[in-house]
């Protein structure tokens, strides 16, 4: 059985694989990871870091980017 | 250096070290459709454009980010912290459009009241304090009272931005005075943000000798925004010349242009 931990991604629990790293959750949601930036747990965490960045169950990860505004 | 033939001599406009080409910057917001957004900007001559940070739609049933629209080598990339009420919350928006990796600069709003888009100027200064030792050019968006502005200036703002009217109201300017005492008082650079309607109000706000103008939804909302654009080019272009020109003096009685003598018998 492939052991699973529950995230909150922008809002939303998700269900992902455990031991998912950040960039691994950007790959799921199909978003290339230079056309957003990311926080993990109301923390910055910078593009080169994503990779080494494993996820745990709890974790809240907001995935921003630009959109229209004034 | 100043003729009476040419007026002053305009000098580019810089704010925190970095010059600008246009003294028109617009937003990217409200917009029907990207491909008007884009035709307008373009329009507009403007340089600096603006945009929202927000979360990414993961279901994807809204748009795609703007960046699938502008490009950043053409375009400065301005993010603001519209949406913002809290300092705290101004400051983690700043930090995030930080880290997208195009600029220091961000348009710093904190917002007070959800009626009328006052900014909350408590909470203004109190971020704009934390950016700037986090280093980053802050340009404020404030309303018109000259002592906020003023204290902005202090906390290192690179740029403080009146406002002309409130957000989104097309009413002009509202309160030239002080913004004009606030030109007057500041030696950092003073954008008038938001309020503008058509572009006699751009033109008047200009002649006021403030350094630019920010607006979106005089655009946006225009029925004809790229036609609208065009006009703001050259309400801005015009309000500056007409700013360092020099005004001619108001009377209240009538002065004849024509030659009182040589009048027939």
């Amino acid at each position: 059985m492939t052991a699973h931990v529950t995230v909150t991604v922008n809002g939303t629990d998700r269900q992902i694989a455990a031991e998912s790293s950040l960039l691994d959750l950007l790959a799921a949601l199909e978003l290339d990871p230079r056309a957003v930036v990311v926080e993990l747990n109301r923390e910055i965490v910078r593009r080169p870091e994503l990779a080494a960045t494993q996820l745990g169950d709890g974790d809240s990860i907001e995935v921003v980017h630009f959109v229209g505004g004034g | 250096m100043r003729t009476q033939e040419h007026g002053r001599v305009d000098q580019s406009l810089v704010i925190g070290g970095r010059t600008f080409r246009s003294r028109l910057m617009v937003g990217t917001g409200k917009y029907t459709d990207n491909q008007t957004m884009v035709r307008a900007i373009e329009a507009s001559g403007a340089e600096v454009v603006t945009v929202a940070v927000r979360r990414v739609d993961l279901d994807r049933t809204k748009e795609e980010g703007m960046l699938h629209h502008l490009d950043p080598q053409r375009h400065f990339l301005l993010a603001n912290t519209a949406g913002c009420y809290t300092a705290d919350e101004a400051v983690r928006y700043a930090r995030l459009a930080r880290e997208a990796g195009f600029n220091e600069f961000i348009k710093l709003e904190v917002i007070g009241d959800q009626e009328t888009l006052m900014p909350d100027v408590a909470g203004l200064i109190e971020a704009a304090g934390v950016l700037v030792r986090e280093g980053f050019q802050v340009m404020a968006y404030t309303n018109e009272d000259l002592i906020t502005a003023l204290r902005l200036e202090d906390a290192g703002c690179a740029a403080v931005m009146p406002l002309a009217s409130p957000i989104g109201s097309g009413l002009g300017l509202i309160n030239p005075y002080s913004v004009r005492t606030i030109k007057r008082r500041l030696s950092v650079p003073v954008i008038v943000d938001a309020g503008v309607g058509t572009a006699s109000d751009a033109c008047v706000t200009m002649e006021q000798g403030v350094d630019g103008i920010l607006m979106n939804t005089a655009l946006a909302a225009a029925e004809h925004p790229v036609t609208m654009a065009a006009a703001m080019r050259h309400a801005v272009e015009a309000g500056r010349l007409a700013y360092l020109a020099g005004r001619m003096p108001r009377r209240e009685i009538a002065v004849p242009s024509s030659p009182v003598t040589g009048m027939l018998d």
